[in-house]
């Protein structure tokens, strides 16, 4: 049997012997700058300044829209004329901004200095600038670096980039413990971790932590769970640091959240039966939850974009616990290795997609014509208008939408354009 | 390197697709790493356009650095034009592109497509959004105006024909030019003015061509189209119309300057709206002399001005833009309203002059309104940068004399009406009616947006100064005693601030060291005129 197959509607390229299309075109997806939005808000006094262009300032502005009334803690060290004329003077600079910034803001513990595509393609060495940075300020303010420049990283890698260098810096420890890795909604983290605790884990804890000074610390008896499907190499970094990796399913939907629960409990060693009790209440929330929904997502056939990585378990969700048909799984990045049990739970045949041609993709959207597809900012209401219901994949990242509590809201995330079409008469 | 919190204008590529989503059949291929196409949603979003930007990126990747992405850009300008057909393209390089020097002019040049070309050289690391779409919309008028057209003679067969005018500025997420494009050319057929074109707004490069059949050109947004217009005037001999008719006085000038410049006799009759009466009707007195703080764009802010001044009676404390180009106009503008201009695209800079003259109405953008809101004052936008609360689904000009209707609703609605006013004064007191509670029109929202509500009943004065704003300064001289801090907590907060300044500097000239109730009194009637 051939592997490879015709996709309707276009003259796309056939699909791979691993039965994934893979599409080198013009993508339009956020590049990893855009994680600023909700990682400044997640620790609470770490400061992340961008060194890069105008765009990437009006990027983060327009991102951000107006949803950031207070003063923000990210800004951007816009590159000029003069620095591109010499990168000695670039580094005076960057370091004229750190110190003028630190005076203003004397409650930051940490600044990210986060690279971008010019100061990548001009070389400009971050890594470099934060340890002279550091040595400055330290222990008063901790000076890291990562990239979120579009060169390199696609919206949610650039998180995976930031957890990757707080890795390294975390401190030592032999305690057996349980980390829970990638930046959730606090109200989120509060609920998993206290199932957790429950279950019997004698130590539970967050990466990122909500304040700089609180970093959890790592070695060899440390277990960790990924919240988030784009950290791969910040699970990289965790392995490096002897922590182990329990994988599963994403904590999205009732049998999601079980199943990632569950293989703490696992390597934890606790008994089955208080598994199950300590889970029966908020599944049967979730299940309640969810009926609510199911009738309205029931056989409605959807397409995703790619956009922050959410896709292939979100899917898996919206299939397996929503009975929705899969018409496309576009991601911008498929790591198979972390993806392994989701993409198994897939239903047999579906189709997913790394990589972007956006028009081409766009056109396999007209052909098929789903009833819901969920793309970005930019294409939403194109799309809206030629009669196609729309989901923003940034609500999808901006919402709590992970575990049981969350699991109705995240089917009425879904439910929502639907509803709305069909209440609308105008 | 500039640390920047917030900007006023985008990258000169932003500038340059406002010009092409304004525009029909006409194709970007920008060449740009993938990020960049965030852009998209500022049209799609905050405008709610329900079509895609037209505009290819290229969305080169670090891996393509080095290897091919001259042939990426070359790729992507084929298919573009394949996909799309346009009767033109522009090329161009974001801020990256720039840095990796591929040259998508000559790239493009090379690859003779079947349309006309045109590449923009927009330098992001100098220059800004309104440059950038007044450079572009140059070099596409440049390229694409037929050289051979003129006006049709001015008599034809069937007897004199109207004069006829092009309306030059308009660009897709512009401030209100969808409304202003309409008022303008109703204002235009009323006088007995036909449009020939408007553009870059619904254009195609086809309709480009006839730029030089009309009389006259309007110059409606000078950040956009001034350049253009000038180089329509050395080249076709069309006359510019300069005003920009913003306000009442404006717009009256503008008939005159479009009749003059038309050569037909201006009209009698002219209805010039309701804004003059409205303002000189006796419920406006409680406007006059109110402190206005104006920052925008140059054109919209020295506009502001004058309406405020001349149309209103407020008194202008503050005036500048964002938009170094446009420096001049402002200066010349701030000078004869006696206050020094300011010139700056640093957000923190403009917040700190804000505070600094303590207005009681603010004339802003979208960013001094959030200002505004951090400050409790009023607030009302008059310039991009645009937000979604921009678009608003009525028609809403800021042009001619429907748009100075609009300018007097949107300015005065947000201030505390007249005798609410006096009464915040007499009653300051009133645990309901406090101005911690803001004007009452405007329902719970004003409340809900100040930093601390005072608890109902609480002691009311000092607390009310204390949250409100920052603490008065104790100087080295001592500083405020509890009753003067009282006493200056019943003065309602749109003065408050003025208040407290210049009790303070009254101190400080008069080696006062410590300010009592007393010195309050003694400062206010040394400032009073």
């Amino acid at each position: 049997m051939s592997a490879e197959r015709a996709l309707p509607g276009c003259d796309a390229p056939p699909v791979g012997a691993d039965g994934i299309l893979r599409e080198r075109g013009q993508r339009e997806v956020f590049c990893g700058l855009t994680g600023i939005i909700w990682l400044h808000r997640k620790i609470q006094d770490a400061f992340f300044l961008v060194v890069g262009s105008r765009t990437c300032a009006h990027l983060l502005q327009s991102a951000a829209g107006v949803m950031v009334f207070a003063e923000p803690r990210f800004g951007t060290a816009i590159i000029e004329e003069k620095d591109l004329a010499g990168l000695a003077d670039a580094n005076e600079e960057l370091d004229r901004v750190v110190t003028r910034l630190l005076a203003r803001r004397p409650d930051i513990r940490m600044l990210f200095l986060v690279g971008s595509c010019p100061s990548e393609v001009i070389k400009l060495d971050l890594s470099r600038a934060a340890q002279r940075l550091n040595a400055r300020f330290a222990p008063n303010c901790h000076v890291l670096n990562y990239s979120g420049s579009g060169i390199e990283t696609t919206f949610t890698q650039g998180e995976d980039a930031c957890l990757a260098a707080l890795v390294p810096e975390l401190a030592f420890t032999d305690e057996k413990q349980l980390i829970i890795v990638g930046s959730l909604p606090d109200i989120v983290e509060d609920q998993l971790t206290r199932l957790l605790v429950d279950l019997g884990i004698p130590k539970v804890v967050s990466l990122p932590a909500r304040r700089a000074g609180a970093m959890p610390a790592i070695g060899p008896n440390t277990r960790y769970l990924l919240a988030q499907p784009f950290l791969a190499e910040t699970g990289v970094a965790l392995d490096k640091r002897g922590a182990v990796h329990l994988p599963s399913l994403f904590p999205f939907g009732a049998e999601g959240t079980t199943a990632w629960l569950h293989a703490a409990a696992q390597a934890f060693g606790i008994a089955e039966e208080r598994f199950a009790q300590v889970t029966a209440a908020p599944r049967e929330r979730a299940r309640k939850g969810l009926a609510l929904y199911r009738d309205r997502l029931q056989g409605k056939r959807i397409f995703f974009l790619p956009d922050s990585q959410l896709e292939v378990p979100l899917a898996r969700f919206l299939a397996g616990e929503l009975g929705m048909e899969l018409v496309e799984v576009g991601t911008p990045y498929l790591h198979k290795g972390h993806l392994i049990d989701e993409i198994a739970a897939l239903p047999a045949g579906t189709l997913l997609s790394e990589g972007q041609d956006v028009d081409r993709q766009l056109d396999r959207v007209r052909a098929a014509r789903p009833d819901l597809t969920v793309c970005g900012l930019g294409l939403a209401n194109p799309l809206e208008k030629e009669g196609l219901s729309t989901k923003w994949a940034i609500e999808l990242v901006f919402s709590p939408i992970h575990g049981y509590d969350q699991a109705g809201d995240l089917a009425e995330l879904f439910a929502r354009p639907l509803h709305r079409r069909d209440l609308l008469r105008v | 390197m500039q640390l920047t919190v917030w900007t006023y204008e985008g990258p000169p590529h932003v500038g340059a697709m406002r010009v092409a989503t304004g525009m029909k059949q006409l194709h970007y291929v920008l060449h740009a790493p993938q990020g960049d196409t965030y852009a998209d949603l500022l049209f799609t979003m905050i405008e709610r356009r329900d079509h895609r930007p037209p505009v290819t990126y290229t969305t080169f990747q670090a891996r393509d650095l080095g290897k091919d992405t001259a042939e990426l850009f070359q790729k992507s300008a084929r298919d573009a034009y394949q996909r799309f057909n346009p009767q033109a393209i522009i090329v161009g390089a974001s801020c990256t592109a720039e840095l990796i020097q591929d040259d998508p002019a000559g790239l493009a040049e090379t690859m003779g497509l079947p349309c006309p070309v045109i590449p923009l050289e927009l330098p992001s690391y100098s220059r800004k959004e309104n440059w950038g779409a007044s450079e572009t919309f140059y070099q596409i008028v440049r390229t694409l105006a037929d050289k051979d057209r003129r006006p049709l003679p001015a008599v034809g067969p069937n007897g004199p024909r109207r004069p006829l005018a092009n309306i030059l500025g308009p660009t897709a997420l512009g401030f209100r030019h969808r409304d202003d494009v309409l008022e303008i050319s109703r204002l235009l057929d009323s006088i007995g003015i036909d449009v020939n074109l408007v553009a870059p707004l619904n254009a195609t490069p086809a309709d480009l061509a006839r730029l030089g059949e009309a009389d006259f050109n309007i110059c409606l947004y000078p950040e956009i189209a001034a350049q253009a217009c000038s180089w329509l005037e050395r080249t076709f001999r069309q006359k510019t119309v300069k005003t920009v008719p913003i306000g009442v006085n404006a717009t009256r000038e503008f008939v005159a300057e479009v009749c003059a410049v038309a050569g037909v006799t201006p009209p009698a009759d002219l209805d010039c709206g309701r804004m003059g009466w409205w303002s000189r009707s006796i419920d406006s007195t409680y406007l006059t002399g109110k402190r206005v703080f104006i920052f925008g764009d140059g054109t919209h802010a020295v506009a502001a001005a004058r309406v405020a001044s001349e149309e209103l009676g407020f008194k202008v404390v503050g005036l500048g833009c964002y938009n170094r180009e446009f420096a001049r106009e402002v200066r010349a503008a701030a000078a004869t309203y006696g206050v020094e201009p300011l010139i700056t695209d640093d957000y923190l800079a403009v917040e700190e002059a804000i505070e600094a003259a303590a207005p009681e109405l603010v004339l802003g953008t979208q960013m001094e309104r959030h200002i505004a809101k951090r400050l409790r004052l009023p607030c009302a936008v008059i310039s991009a940068p645009v937000h979604v609360q921009d678009f608003p689904a009525r028609h809403s000009p800021q042009m001619g004399f429907e748009g100075a209707n609009v300018l007097f609703d949107t300015w005065v609605h947000p201030l505390v009406m007249g005798l609410e006013e006096h009464l915040l004064t007499m009653f300051r007191e009133d645990f309901e009616f406090s101005d911690a509670a803001g004007p009452s029109h405007l329902g719970h929202a004003a409340a809900a947006h100040a930093p601390a509500a005072v608890p109902a009943g609480a002691e009311p004065a000092a607390a009310t100064v204390a949250v409100a704003e920052a603490p008065p300064a104790t100087n080295e001289a001592g500083g405020w005693t509890p009753e003067a801090l009282a006493e200056l907590g019943k003065i309602p907060f749109f003065v408050r601030g003025k208040a407290r300044r210049n009790t303070e500097r009254y101190a400080a000239e008069h080696g006062v060291t410590t300010i009592t109730r007393e010195t309050l009194y003694e400062a206010k009637a040394h400032y009073a005129r």
